[in-house]
């Protein structure tokens, strides 16, 4: 990892800074210095985008819903965000009287450092990225699931039978979008022969959004399960269980929690940006611009469907999941590796071959399973009334 | 390995974004399936008929604003209607027409509050809610302009209405009517279709018309389950009698069905109130009466078909200035009656949205 990150401009001049600063044999002094330097810089970038994430989020849905958003704090209401920070800052920090002391106070946390960790394989632009791991999308997956964790210590700790409703469902739906969303990923695996983010992002001759169309819709609906957006959000689901998990958090323990979740968004849009749409690449402005912009675009596609949809039941929410998204994420996958068997060099030219196939395939396989699984079968009330009271 | 399976029995309200208020309900969770429900009410509760024996005539109309806050108008129309009949009074044809376009417009903002509501429980975040606010706001401007004010409207005298409507009513009414229903449309574009919405409310929590005859159940409720009961029908009152309208009913008595028939009745109400404008001619607005209406002793109950039902107020007179009794009879605590019938056996998230199909209002619940 020290070699790529040698590479890189902004480390090699803080190391070099301070490498001549220090005396000799304190070169870790300098090479601390530099790679915090960079944890900095990403970190606060995404905690700064994510707060202002909220703002755009909240006047965008103004605008869905006819009406005006937060516009009170400075132009705009631009320091929305900032008002909302002071206030939760300031607020009193609620522990409830038969809470689990420590895994209470280590859920919000560990849930924002699952989100930020991800970030260190995540090519932000033409040659920056913290690491290029061989395992990236691996990883992304490996700590994106430590998240759901996080949710099942909020709600088991707090001892409130709403937050342990959230947590419950979490720990289904969760479970089971993470199925389909690895296989979509694993097509995207398959055609460019790495799992390393920087590889994908290279290995993409048309974005695969158009190569794989299947895969990403079913990455997108996973991930919308896995991030607790609508119309999948049962986690949170504020008509039913109030807040969910986070129903007993108040103060800045509720604030990171809700960091974490908006830049949740923030990162998994840039994963899907650098599996589905080339990452950096084809940039007509500056590289980590044009990313950004990729980015928003589908942060904004995530506020609309939150804005457009009602929410799913649970048993739709993982009826949908194993019943129509595991099979079409396995045909996509199987036409994937047949298409890579075939041509094997993965130009621009044979990507655009595989389109034409994928595409028919694509919405053929959704027609029929939609219509296969759509049968709505009539809603059967559970007779059970009599509940076991049987004891270990 | 045996788990330990035992029931949940969780408190949903007093404090709950979908109890509509202070509403709760005790229910017992077999995972997430509802085992129990048991209603708990009061938490409203302001006395409104005991304080209707303290006040006069004149002043329980204000009371009647306060029980279903969202359907003040037709809430004044029933209190009224039971007292004009305590004296046998007449009341001029201006002021009934004025009477029943109040109402109907009262109708039409309330389903919108019931719609907006019902997918709000489904977990639509917000944006169908606006939407119907967005329109509600267009009625309520209307009834700024007849009274004065929005929500606690005391429009209805006994013998009539307060005033008559002032001259620039008219055009924004029909600006109003314009626009209306296009409105409608919209909201059944978006909603009725949406395979998210069918999916969650088509089947769910039926009601047969029996069981819901049984209970007593009126309104839209009764209607969505097949039974053809109205009062504007049955027993018309005002106005009602002059104007062509259906019943809206539909079979199914799902959820589903309730919200569809709402939907329906925002237009039948649209009709009515295009005939009453039409038919509206100039005259007196109110009836005279003494001062101090005292009425003879008796009794009297006139039921209305108001938003969400039957609404009466049973009024007995001693001869004094204020009532001996009033029993008010509200539709939304009636159509609980069935609420556990409708949530066991299903999910949680299919219960809230049950309730919320109901409609209710808990002012008039606890009264």
């Amino acid at each position: 990892m020290g070699d790529v990150l040698a590479e890189n401009r902004i480390f090699s001049t803080v190391y070099t800074l301070v490498n001549d600063l220090v005396p000799d044999g304190w070169s870790w002094v300098a090479y601390l210095a530099a790679g915090m330097s960079i944890i900095m810089l990403v970190v606060n970038s995404l905690m700064i985008m994510a707060t202002f994430y909220t703002w755009v989020e909240r006047r965008l849905l103004g605008r869905f819903q006819s009406r005006l958003g937060p516009n009170r704090a400075g132009p705009f209401g631009l320091l929305q965000p900032i008002a909302d920070l002071l206030k939760l800052l300031s607020k009193e920090d609620i522990l409830p009287r038969s809470a689990d002391r420590i895994i209470f106070n280590v859920a919000p946390v560990l849930m924002l450092a699952a989100t930020l960790i991800v970030l260190a394989v995540v090519p932000f632009g033409r040659g920056s990225y913290i690491a290029d791991l061989n395992i990236g999308i691996l990883f992304v997956v490996a700590i994106s699931g430590i998240g759901t964790f996080s949710i099942f210590m909020a709600g088991w700790a707090s001892a409130n039978k709403y937050a342990m409703f959230g947590s419950m469902r979490a720990i289904a739906a969760l479970v089971s979008y993470e199925v389909p969303m690895v296989m979509s990923i694993l097509s995207v695996v398959v055609l460019t022969g790495s799992m390393s983010m920087v590889d994908i992002a290279e290995g993409q001759a048309l974005p695969f959004i158009l190569v794989l169309p299947m895969a990403f819709m079913i990455f997108m609906v996973s991930i919308s399960a896995e991030l607790n957006r609508a119309p999948f959000d049962i986690v949170e689901a504020e008509s039913e269980l109030i807040s969910g998990y986070n129903t007993e958090y108040s103060g800045m323990k509720f604030g990171t929690f809700f960091a974490a979740e908006f830049a949740n968004v923030l990162v998994a849009s840039a994963v899907i940006a650098v599996l589905f749409l080339q990452g950096w690449r084809w940039a007509v402005l500056p590289s980590h611009l044009w990313f950004l912009l990729k980015v928003g675009a589908l942060a904004f596609v995530f506020i609309w469907i939150r804005a457009t949809l009602p929410r799913l039941r649970i048993d739709q929410i993982l009826g949908f999941a194993w019943k129509f998204l595991l099979p079409l994420s396995l045909i996509n996958l199987v036409v994937a590796a047949v298409e890579v068997l075939s041509w094997p060099e993965q130009t621009a030219l044979q990507q655009f071959y595989m389109a034409l196939i994928n595409w028919p395939v694509a919405i053929v396989s959704i027609v029929v399973f939609s219509k296969i699984v759509s049968k709505r079968q009539p809603v059967q009330p559970v007779v059970r009334v009599a509940v076991a009271q049987e004891v270990v | 390995m045996s788990l330990n399976m035992q029931p949940v029995t969780v408190n949903i309200g007093p404090h709950h974004p979908s109890t509509h208020g202070v509403f709760r309900m005790k229910v017992t969770f077999d995972g997430e399936n509802i085992v129990d429900v048991e209603p708990v009410i009061g938490y409203l509760h302001r006395g409104t008929e005991k304080l209707a024996e303290e006040r006069n005539y004149t002043q329980i109309i204000t009371l009647t604003d306060r029980l279903d806050y969202v359907a003040s108008m037709t809430n004044n129309q029933a209190y009224v209607l039971s007292c004009e009949k305590l004296v046998g009074l007449d009341v001029p044809d201006r002021g009934m027409y004025l009477r029943v376009i109040a109402a109907e417009l009262q109708r039409v903002a309330s389903h919108l509050i019931g719609i907006g509501f019902f997918l709000q429980d489904l977990g639509a975040f917000g944006t169908p809610l606006m939407y119907c606010f967005r329109e509600r706001e267009r009625i309520l401007d209307l009834f700024e302009m007849l009274c004065g004010a929005r929500i606690t409207v005391s429009y209805m005298r006994i013998g009539g209405v307060f005033q008559d409507a002032p001259v620039d009513f008219w055009p924004a009414l029909s600006r109003f009517m314009g626009d209306i229903p296009s409105y409608i449309d919209e909201l059944d574009a978006l909603i009725s279709t949406n395979e998210i919405v069918l999916a969650r409310t088509k089947g769910v929590s039926p009601l047969t018309g029996e069981q819901c005859i049984n209970a007593s159940i009126t309104g839209p409720i009764l209607r969505a389950s097949g039974v053809e009961w109205d009062l504007r029908k049955a027993a018309p009152y005002d106005v009602y009698d002059r104007v062509a309208f259906d019943v809206v009913t539909l079979p199914e008595g799902d959820n589903y069905a309730r919200y569809a028939v709402r939907l329906a009745e925002m237009r039948q109400s649209l009709r009515i109130i295009e005939q009453c404008v039409e038919q509206i001619e100039p005259g007196p607005v109110r009836a005279t009466t003494n001062m101090l209406f005292r009425p003879p002793a008796g009794e009297a109950y006139v039921p209305i078909e108001a938003p969400k039902g039957e609404l009466g107020f049973y009024i007995v007179s001693d001869g004094t200035v204020s009532p001996y009794r009033c029993k008010i009879r509200g539709p939304s605590f009636v159509n609980l009656t069935l609420l556990k019938e409708m949530m066991v056996g299903y999910k949680l998230a299919d219960g809230i949205v049950s309730l919320g199909s109901l409609d209710f209002n808990v002012g008039e619940v606890d009264r």
